[in-house]
């Protein structure tokens, strides 16, 4: 997807000004809620239009305010899923899927429905009420409906936002595997930079109606740690979990993780841990409280802020542990150096969980 | 209590076929006013928003000579239509008319409420799904603006029922003709004899609105389970 935008529109007191081009499948729009976000993706849509400007997709002018051009929105095949699921309260859930199929012209049509409704898990729910259905499956049908219209772009405005932290994990696999399957690209817009790391490569972060930055969602994550109440997120995935000694032991890529006792539901899972929970260590430390201590290569240090970030390589695992330059100085970390991350059994937080026999 | 005459069964059947007609006839003009003022931004739109709701301030008399004026000889509309050989006053379907007009604005209040209802992300989302204007129309605010549609045709169905002023002025009062239950039981309020007559009509009147009242609020309900 080629997508180049230079369009502005004001309401009162705000302007959004957006200029830039990216060019890639899984691209971000980043930024706090009032940043302009809601109206750019309106004026891609077609639902708000520009007061000047150009907007341009793979080649075809959606909008040109010289050239007297403003596509409607049912002729851009810009599909959206929104914030609110926004399905037909009157139409079924089979109803609600053909919405836009129907519409779409016979050359567009290439998603085939059963492989969709099989990816979406949807088989159970196509004679439902879309009334009767729970908030994740409203989700699922909403991202249905809007890949079956056959778009060339998909809209993500902040689709998980009115979901709960489990059911918004547990659709990031969907909406990723969706658009990768049938080679939809998509805008992801969130204000949320996990889901932004886990959705997207390129980011566009939106400020206050600008374009202030365009970077990759994971450098995009760097450069925030340091003036970050939560410091960088690890995502780490842990499998096969065992008890022992009244915790959870875990495998992952860089080894064997020891978590506290509140997970022994989950089997495996998507878990998150804060760079400031990793403690570094020069020399092995004789004894220490906390459960985890792995061995680690320092592989980069880069600057945020007022902190140092370390990115460490453990095994096949990488973790990003946050520290103050001049410890960084004391302990004499540079890159290639060994350094021991200590971090406690409780530092973990569980974002999604996978248990194959409740499936 | 003395048996109705066969006069007094036309004025109840007359009245059911004005009121009927006139709910009819003004559904498809009250649902593009109210979508207009719902959903379109245009100029002029408090004017259309004035006029729409201008019957239900004025006397009801006023709106009939305004009717008398407009489709009499004299009127342009009158006279056009009077070339064409169509005559209006005093027939039903000048009563029809004039109940039209004056229970427009209730049939587009009821509708506008129902419209507004209706999230506008549902709209945006039917755009984007490939829906044209008209489309989405047809397809998503008609269905889900069927509450305040059944609530604006009861309401404009019970109003036409009781209309009188306006329908006295423009169709007159001629039994059998334009007769309707209000106007029989004026005639029958001020003869000496008509007293006991003017009541029986008073309970059917009683009774139809009942029946009408009772029919919106089952619908009401059938439609509110059905959400």
């Amino acid at each position: 997807m080629q997508l180049t935008m230079m369009a502005s529109k004001r309401f009162g007191e705000f302007t959004l000004e957006a200029d830039f081009s990216v060019n890639g499948e899984r691209t971000g729009v980043f930024g706090v809620s009032g940043s302009g976000k809601s109206t750019l993706v309106g004026m891609l849509a077609g639902l708000v239009e520009p007061d000047c400007g150009k907007i341009v997709l793979n080649g075809d002018c959606l909008f040109s305010s010289s050239a007297r051009i403003n596509l409607p929105p049912e002729q851009r095949r810009i599909a959206m899923v929104f914030q609110q699921h926004a399905l037909f309260p009157h139409l079924d859930v089979k109803g609600n899927l053909f919405y836009g199929f129907n519409r779409c012209r016979q050359e567009h049509r290439v998603i085939d429905f059963d492989a969709l409704v099989g990816v979406l898990e949807l088989d159970d729910l196509l004679r439902r009420s879309v009334k009767n259905l729970s908030g994740g499956e409203k989700q699922r049908v909403a991202l249905g409906r809007a890949i079956l219209a056959n778009p060339r772009l998909l809209l993500m405005d902040e689709p998980l936002s009115a979901l709960d932290d489990t059911l918004r994990f547990q659709i990031i696999p969907y909406l990723r595997s969706v658009s990768e399957q049938f080679g939809i690209p998509y805008l992801f817009i969130s204000h949320s930079l996990v889901e932004m790391r886990l959705m997207t490569d390129t980011v566009l972060v939106v400020e206050k109606g600008r374009i202030t930055d365009q970077t990759g969602s994971e450098q995009l994550a760097r450069n925030r740690m340091g003036r970050s109440s939560v410091g960088y997120i690890n995502l780490l995935e842990l499998h096969g979990m065992t008890e022992r000694d009244g915790m959870c032991a875990y495998r992952w890529d860089g080894g064997e993780l020891l978590l506290s006792a509140t997970n022994r539901d989950t089997e495996s899972g998507l878990f998150e841990l804060s760079s400031k929970d990793l403690i570094l260590f020069k020399q092995h430390p004789e004894a220490i409280s906390a459960r985890n201590l792995l061995r680690c290569t320092v592989a980069a240090l880069f600057e945020s802020g007022t902190k140092m970030g370390v990115e460490l390589h453990c095994g096949d695992g990488k973790l990003i542990s946050e520290i103050v330059p001049v410890a960084a100085r004391e302990l004499g970390i540079s890159p290639g150096c060994t350094v021991y991350a200590a971090c406690k059994a409780s530092a973990f937080r569980r974002l999604s969980a996978r248990n194959p026999s409740k499936k | 209590m003395t048996s109705l005459m066969s006069t007094d069964y036309d004025a109840i059947r007359l009245s059911a076929q004005v009121a009927i007609a006139a709910t009819l006839f003004s559904l498809p003009y009250g649902f593009a006013a109210a979508y207009l003022l719902t959903f379109v931004k245009f100029r002029g739109k408090v004017l259309l928003e004035v006029l729409v709701n201008l019957p239900l301030t004025l006397p009801p008399v006023v709106v009939g000579y305004f009717l008398l004026l407009l489709l009499g000889k004299n009127g342009w509309p009158g006279s056009l239509l009077s070339d064409a050989g169509i005559r209006l006053i005093f027939t039903l379907k000048a009563a029809v008319i004039a109940s039209a007009v004056v229970g427009f604005p209730l049939l587009v209040r009821s509708l506008r409420i129902g419209m507004e209802g209706i999230d506008p992300q549902l709209i945006k989302a039917s755009r984007t799904l490939g829906a044209c204007w008209h489309d989405t129309l047809l397809s998503i605010i008609l269905p889900l603006s069927f509450p305040g549609l059944l609530a604006g045709s009861s309401l404009m169905f019970a109003r036409s029922l009781g209309e009188f002023g306006a329908t006295i002025i423009v169709a007159g009062n001629i039994p059998g003709v334009t007769q309707t239950i209000p106007l029989a039981i004026y005639d029958y309020a001020s003869s000496p004899t008509g007293g006991s007559t003017a009541l029986a009509l008073c309970l059917v009147s009683v009774a139809i609105s009942l029946a009408v009242l009772f029919l919106h609020e089952l619908l009401a309900r059938r439609v509110a389970r059905g959400e």
